[in-house]
């Protein structure tokens, strides 16, 4: 296997990674302001845990696309064509998502503030299934012909798979919420969400397991053996952790769940990047769907000057916005004032 | 319709409709991050209220922006992957550019500026502002160099029928680039200007409605001084400097605009010659423009066009910078054009239904010839009111005329328009290329693509359909939530961006969340 594809595709596979890792709290925590959240309060809580970093979170998504379509134009094409619908949805979600964070606090009306929160929940819920149903489909196949189109219709897509990643996403940002908001509040809140995290952990991340597991036994290298034990104990560890009330390594547990649960997702289908459940023939894969050498050390470059440089002022404002964050500790709304 | 015309539409109402809220965003950012430099460097209060004013509304549309953003990154691979699959090799690489260098530098420094007042150190906290608007700028530069090489493709050779990247440099220095980034940019600018001038004259009327302010006999303004609503003598002084700024800012960017349009009308006219013919929507060779034409331009039969007012030589000048160049007209063009690329579509199943077809090398000139009519006259149109404008308020005070408020708050539209026409114009000039030739006399003449070719050969008409549908509602939707909140905090005033400048709110909401700002807050904001 040739250097470059193969670097750059280790590279999507860390970009989708960081966007799980990152927009996966703030998509959980857009879900619970309707599923757990209990007041008003409680709710501009859970909103300000992830309101200075939620933005930067989400250019990992289309940072994830962009790369994918520069270093792996016919894979960019294929997927992005095939899957019109489910990403329709994830456009739509995100777009109402966007919006809500911004304009919820505007308007001091508890229907106004109750239809935002409605966009809020119901844009992370549809944007994380239908994220998940991607990678889940790409991972283990599309109806594409020779060419790379869709055979089959709107809705060749749809099948187990797609369910399986898109609730296995899902739930597994639930519960990583959780683990963040543990991390990120106090009080009472705090320790709700521990409970939860502790009663929800060990079925919540079964799908995302299953998924592994099944990549893993269809296509799986002695690698992938290891990082899938990997991934085990690192749920196991999150859970026992938050049992012990050492949230941070918790946490932590968690980001080792994900980050070896998608290395054995992504290692087992390598070299293939989308299958073709028509024929093996028409897989598409790291070296057929590549851009030209020059093209990939040109993007080399960059991400070996962009991404660390993300890496650092990321997380520099991880570091600033390190507070927990308290109703009692953040000021009202600027909900606006007509003279 | 055909899944084509589908995809066209929806290129054609996401992308304006984005480019709505992208230069209002690249210019108030700048904006902003000028009058908190003023604060940061003088301490004055009234540049401090102007930093958080007009940083609300930046916001406020910013958000609106980054969601209909996300569209314009997916929609390429989603509807148009024959597009995606031939130009991949050059075409992703400044797109990946731009969000790995400059779209997280601008939503994480964003983040920091508008969660991190008072808990960075105010230089710093300055700095993120600066990284955020710098970033905005760059993305476009990103995005125009993507944009330019359809418009002009450099820098490839063509490998078993795919463009391939040879020269990642020449792609990013194509000269259609360097034009087009400044153009683009003045106009953002202008935006803002035109934003600031509106929006401050309103704030100056009222004041004079409500009383506060009163001009004598002799034109000497009395400032008036409401401290409990905030409208007090600082507050004066934010929309009278405002007011300038925006207007000097609407003048200095057109004269950019002009500049850089005229480089690119002479660009066009050796790139793009066929667009430059439909500009004029000249059938004949001629060196005349025409300011206001009759009859039908779309019939495209040139005796049902007739020219009421032509300036003499002034479309030579605009192509080659003097009075005498004969610039083609459709007529000489068309043969070259079909002798070139042919008469018909190849037979080929990538067309689709028109397979075969004939190839209208013609743009639709109703929309060439009034884009870029309405493009120039609207931005003309601006610039002349910021300098009358400039003028009125010279002593201080803006006249109690109502109707002269809302012609200053309507004109906020005039550059918003004057954007979007020449986008449509210079995007619908290129058909019936999406990857427009490349003309040069050593350039890559084979490097082109028919958008009939571009869009995704296995996407259903009837998943276009829903999409377009979708896409139209919530942007739809979208405007009208986005226009009222700036309504509302536009009425607001300071007040709406600073509830500490009002002394009537007192303890605590039912939230139990404190009032204003406390020492202990853990964020200087919170939505």
């Amino acid at each position: 296997m040739e250097f470059l594809p193969t670097l750059w595709f280790v590279i999507i596979a860390y970009l989708w990674t960081g966007y799980l890792m990152l927009e996966g709290f703030d998509l959980g925590v857009g879900m619970l302001m309707k599923l757990t959240a209990r007041s008003n309060q409680e709710r501009r809580v859970l909103l300000n845990t992830v309101g200075p970093v939620w933005d930067g979170n989400e250019v990992w998504l289309i940072t994830a696309g962009a790369a994918t379509f520069a270093a792996f134009p016919l894979w960019y094409a294929s997927l992005f064509s095939t899957l019109y619908l489910p990403l329709l949805l994830v456009l739509v979600g995100l777009i109402f998502r966007a919006v809500a964070f911004e304009y919820r606090g505007k308007v001091d009306s508890d229907s106004w503030r109750n239809r935002w929160d409605w966009a809020i929940a119901l844009g992370s819920f549809v944007s994380a299934f239908g994220v998940g149903a991607t990678l889940a489909l790409t991972t283990t196949g599309l109806p594409i012909n020779a060419n790379g189109d869709r055979e089959g219709g709107a809705f060749a897509w749809l099948n187990g798979y797609a369910l399986l990643g898109g609730s296995a996403v899902v739930l597994f940002c639930l519960i990583h919420a959780s683990a963040f908001l543990v991390l990120k509040t106090d009080g009472d809140i705090r320790a709700r969400y521990r409970g939860l995290l502790l009663q929800y952990l060990p079925v919540g991340l079964l799908p995302m397991g299953g998924w592994a597991i099944t990549v893993h036994l269809s296509g799986g290298k002695p690698l992938t053996w290891l990082t899938l034990a990997i991934a085990v104990a690192g749920a196991i560890f999150a859970w026992v952790m938050a049992a012990r009330e050492r949230d941070g390594l918790s946490f932590l547990g968690m980001a080792v769940f994900l980050t070896a649960g998608t290395t054995t997702i992504f290692t087992s289908i390598f070299p293939v990047v989308l299958p073709s459940t028509l024929d093996p023939a028409f897989n598409l894969t790291a070296a057929n769907a590549s851009s030209s050498d020059y093209t990939l050390s040109v993007m080399s470059v960059v991400g070996l000057i962009g991404l660390p440089a993300v890496l650092l002022y990321q997380g520099w404002t991880y570091w600033v916005f390190r507070q927990r964050v308290r109703g009692d500790r953040i000021p009202q709304a600027h909900s606006v004032t007509i003279q | 319709m055909e899944a084509l015309e589908l995809a066209r539409w929806q290129f054609g109402i996401t992308t304006v409709y984005h480019f709505l809220m992208v230069p209002l965003t690249i210019g108030l950012g700048l904006v902003v991050a000028i009058m908190q430099t003023m604060w940061v460097r003088t301490g004055k209060a009234q540049y401090l209220r102007m930093t958080k004013f007009w940083g609300k509304l930046f916001l406020i549309n910013f958000i609106v922006g980054v969601a209909t953003g996300l569209v314009q990154e997916f929609q390429f691979g989603m509807a148009w992957s024959e597009y995606s699959r031939f130009v991949g090799d050059v075409f992703g690489a400044p797109l990946a550019m731009e969000s790995l260098l400059a779209f997280f530098v601008e939503s994480i420094f964003l983040g920091l500026w508008i969660f991190g007042w008072d808990r960075l150190p105010k230089k710093l906290h300055l700095a993120t502002i600066w990284a955020a608007s710098s970033a905005s700028i760059m993305s476009a530069y990103f995005i125009l160099a993507a944009n330019s090489w359809m418009q002009h493709p450099v820098g490839v050779e063509m490998i078993e029928g795919r463009p391939v990247l040879v020269d990642i440099w020449a792609v990013l220095t194509n000269n259609t680039l360097l034009v087009a980034f400044p153009h683009t940019i003045f106009g953002a600018f202008s935006v803002s200007g035109g934003f600031l001038l509106g929006i401050s004259w309103y704030h100056l009327w009222k004041r004079r409605r409500d009383g506060i302010d009163t001009v004598e006999a002799d034109g000497k303004v009395l400032v008036g001084d409401v401290e409990s609503t905030g409208r007090d003598r600082t507050d004066y002084q934010v929309w009278l400097q405002s007011l300038r700024i925006g207007a000097v800012i609407a003048i200095f960017s057109f004269a950019g605009v002009a500049v850089t349009g005229d480089l690119q009308a002479k660009l066009m006219f050796e790139q793009q010659p066929m667009k430059m013919a439909a500009a004029e929507a000249a059938c004949h060779d001629g060196t005349g423009f025409s300011v206001l034409s009759l009859g039908n331009p779309g019939s495209q039969d040139c005796d049902d066009i007739v020219a009421v007012v032509e300036v003499p030589g002034m479309l030579s000048f605009m192509a080659n910078g003097d009075f005498n160049t004969e610039v083609k007209g459709v007529n000489s063009l068309l043969p070259e054009y079909q002798e070139k690329f042919g008469t018909n579509l190849p037979d080929d199943p990538i067309y689709g239904e028109r397979a075969g077809s004939e190839i209208d090398y013609v743009p639709v000139m109703e929309v060439t010839y009034w884009g870029f009519r309405i493009m120039i006259t609207f931005g003309v149109l601006a610039a002349c009111a910021a300098a009358v404008a400039l003028l009125i308020v010279r002593k201080g005070a803006v006249p109690e005329s109502k109707w002269l408020m809302r012609l200053a708050v309507f004109g906020i539209l005039a550059p918003f328009g004057a954007n979007a026409a020449g986008w449509i114009f210079t995007e619908m000039g290129r058909q019936p290329f999406v990857v427009a030739p490349n003309p040069d006399p050593n350039g890559i003449d084979n490097v082109f693509m028919f958008t009939a070719a571009a869009v995704s050969p296995g996407v259903s008409v009837g998943e276009l359909a829903a999409s377009l549908i979708t896409f139209t509602a919530i942007y739809g939707i979208l405007l009208v939530v986005e226009v009222r909140m700036l309504f509302t905090y536009v009425r607001g005033g300071v007040p709406s961006a600073m509830p500490e400048l009002l002394h009537n709110h007192n303890g605590r909401d039912d939230d139990g969340a404190s009032d204003g700002k406390d020492e202990g807050d853990v964020l200087a904001f919170a939505y």
